[in-house]
């Protein structure tokens, strides 16, 4: 009964771990994605951030 | 139902360009790439008065004689009428696209979209100035230095449902939906002084509950009330709360969810009432808080959360369900608790579909990455080159093309749109004229169509009151047997 018990919880536990395993694949590919997105979007950005966002002065609409 | 947004415009490295000079070349230059040289100078039809008279011999004169003609720069009528049924013109100092009425959310998210490829192609058309840059154009909301324009949802409501109602339950709609139809912003406040990072692009700038006004003291719901349709039976309800999303997915659940809402009030099925203490100031509480946690002020002292709130419209929404529900509306309420449940465990679930998850994402990366506090201009760079409505320079359009945000059309599909109308409403007609018979049309609106005839010394207006008449079913054949515009108004008066 006791060994069942313990079998149980070890199973649970390893299930558990595998669990936080697969979150941190997941988790990594998610990080690999972004930083792929993020080289890509380094190519497209405009030059000169401060420049270009200071002199974007819109007149209100609607 | 349709979208009308107006685009942020600007002329890199020359800003004393007067902005509404480069959106006639906006306008202009998008009609001489693809209208008939007739059209590039077509009239809007301003005479709307009611009820219907015959107009034959109308005469243009009262057209010139409206002021809001006046504001434009250059005494052209930078205003026409697509082959796809939309309104492309100026609007103070932006290019406005006003996509043609549909029936379904989707078409209306798709006719948006296609909005989005139609700037694009005008500003290419344009072309650079000299050895100037082009003009660059951006689907969002504000430049973050106190100036808004917006982004309009507009739907036909029932007449017969009281003005009241639409009040009650849309201001905590529209206070909660902000959780999936923002666009993000970096910045809080209308200058956006405060660092930071909020919901949506809008809230700032809302300073009253109900009113007419767009522009200043804007009000949550507002009042304009011209239905371009028959009004003892139909109301327009404008919406001005909602910002330009680049998500095609989040433009189709925006319309969605609140054609649902809308169908629910109209069938007088029982909604949950919220009575919300202070709209104006939560409208801006709700868009601060990303994590969602504040409660917000009801009435009688308790507090209830955004989530909570539209979990009780879902829940409502789930109850009206019947066997005779259509598909999409079904998707919608279904996509409509995923997003808010995703939204609950870990907003980061939604990156593939709301536009203010992906932006942060984006701006995550590059805070880590490069260790940027909010008020950074890189951060605020990725905030407004986000909405660049070019397809490999607009962030929110590259994260489309490799699949990190969900796509819901082709190409192919947009492309059509661009050029074709919507079938089923009077969209449908006014295109199909103007595809047509480019050289006979004096001017349009959504309500009418004037043409000009050869050999006929009047003009001739043919109404279409009825947004759900005009359609393909009812005037394609109409169309085949009327090879001239003049054959058509033989036919329609048969």
């Amino acid at each position: 009964m006791a060994n069942r018990e313990q079998s149980e919880r070890s199973a649970a536990s390893q299930k558990r771990e595998e669990q936080v395993v697969d979150i941190a694949a997941a988790t990594a590919i998610r990080t690999n994605e972004l930083d792929a997105l993020l080289d890509e979007i380094d190519g497209v950005l405009e030059t000169n951030a401060e420049e270009f966002v200071r002199s974007y002065v819109q007149k209100g609409g609607e | 139902m349709g979208i009308e947004t107006e685009y942020g415009i600007t002329l890199p490295g020359f800003s004393e360009a007067n902005p509404t000079t480069l959106s006639t070349h906006i306008v202009q230059g998008y009609a001489r790439a693809v209208l008939d040289e007739a059209l590039w100078r077509t009239r809007w039809d301003y005479y709307t008065e009611m009820p219907l008279r015959d107009a034959r011999g109308f005469d243009l004169s009262m057209a010139d004689a409206d002021p809001s003609m006046l504001t434009n720069a250059e005494g052209e009528f930078a205003n026409i009428v697509l082959t796809n049924g939309a309104r492309l013109y100026v609007d103070h100092a932006h290019p406005e696209y006003s996509a043609p009425e549909t029936v379904s959310p989707r078409d209306a998210a798709l006719y948006d979209a296609a909005g989005v490829r139609i700037m694009e192609r005008a500003a290419a058309a344009v072309g650079p100035f000299g050895d100037r840059h082009s003009i660059q154009l951006y689907k969002n909301n504000t430049d973050n230095k106190g100036a808004s324009y917006g982004t309009h949802e507009n739907f036909l409501v029932q007449r017969a449902v009281p003005f009241s109602d639409l009040i009650a339950y849309l201001t905590p709609f529209f206070i909660t939906r902000q959780l999936f139809t923002g666009s993000g912003r970096v910045g809080l406040g209308q200058i956006g002084d405060t660092p930071g990072y909020q919901l949506t692009q809008r809230a700032d700038y809302f300073e009253a509950e109900v009113g007419l006004e767009t522009t200043m003291r804007r009000p949550i719901i507002n009042t304009r009330d011209e239905p371009h349709a028959d009004p003892a039976q139909w109301r327009r309800l404008h919406v001005i709360t909602g910002d330009a999303n680049v998500s095609q997915f989040a433009t189709w659940l925006k319309m969605g969810t609140l054609a649902t809402v809308l169908s629910m009030i109209e069938n007088g099925i029982e909604l949950p009432r919220f009575e919300i203490e202070d709209p104006v100031i939560e409208m801006r509480a709700v868009s601060h808080d990303t994590r969602m946690q504040r409660g917000i002020r009801l009435v009688g002292g308790s507090t209830v959360t955004a989530l909570d709130v539209q979990r009780a419209y879902i829940a409502a929404a789930q109850t009206a369900l019947t066997d005779n529900t259509d598909a999409e509306t079904r998707d919608i309420v279904r996509e409509w608790a995923l997003v808010i449940e995703d939204l609950a465990v870990d907003p980061a679930r939604c990156a593939d579909r709301l536009d203010w998850v992906a932006k942060r994402q984006l701006l995550d990366g590059y805070r880590v990455r490069e260790q940027l506090p909010w008020d950074a201009p890189r951060l605020q760079l990725i905030d407004l080159q986000y909405s660049d409505v070019r397809e490999g320079k607009g962030l929110g359009n590259l994260m489309t093309a490799r699949g990190s945000l969900r796509r819901l059309f082709t190409d192919a599909e947009i492309e059509r749109a661009m050029a074709e109308p919507p079938r089923e409403t009077r969209a449908y007609f006014r295109g199909q004229v103007i595809r047509r018979y480019p050289k006979q049309i004096a001017a349009a609106s959504w309500d009418s169509v004037v043409f000009d005839l050869p050999g006929s010394t009047s003009l001739s207006r043919v109404p279409i009151l009825d947004p759900l008449r005009g359609t393909a079913e009812l005037t394609e054949s109409l169309f085949e047997d009327s090879p001239t515009a003049a054959r058509l108004l033989d036919n329609l008066t048969k």
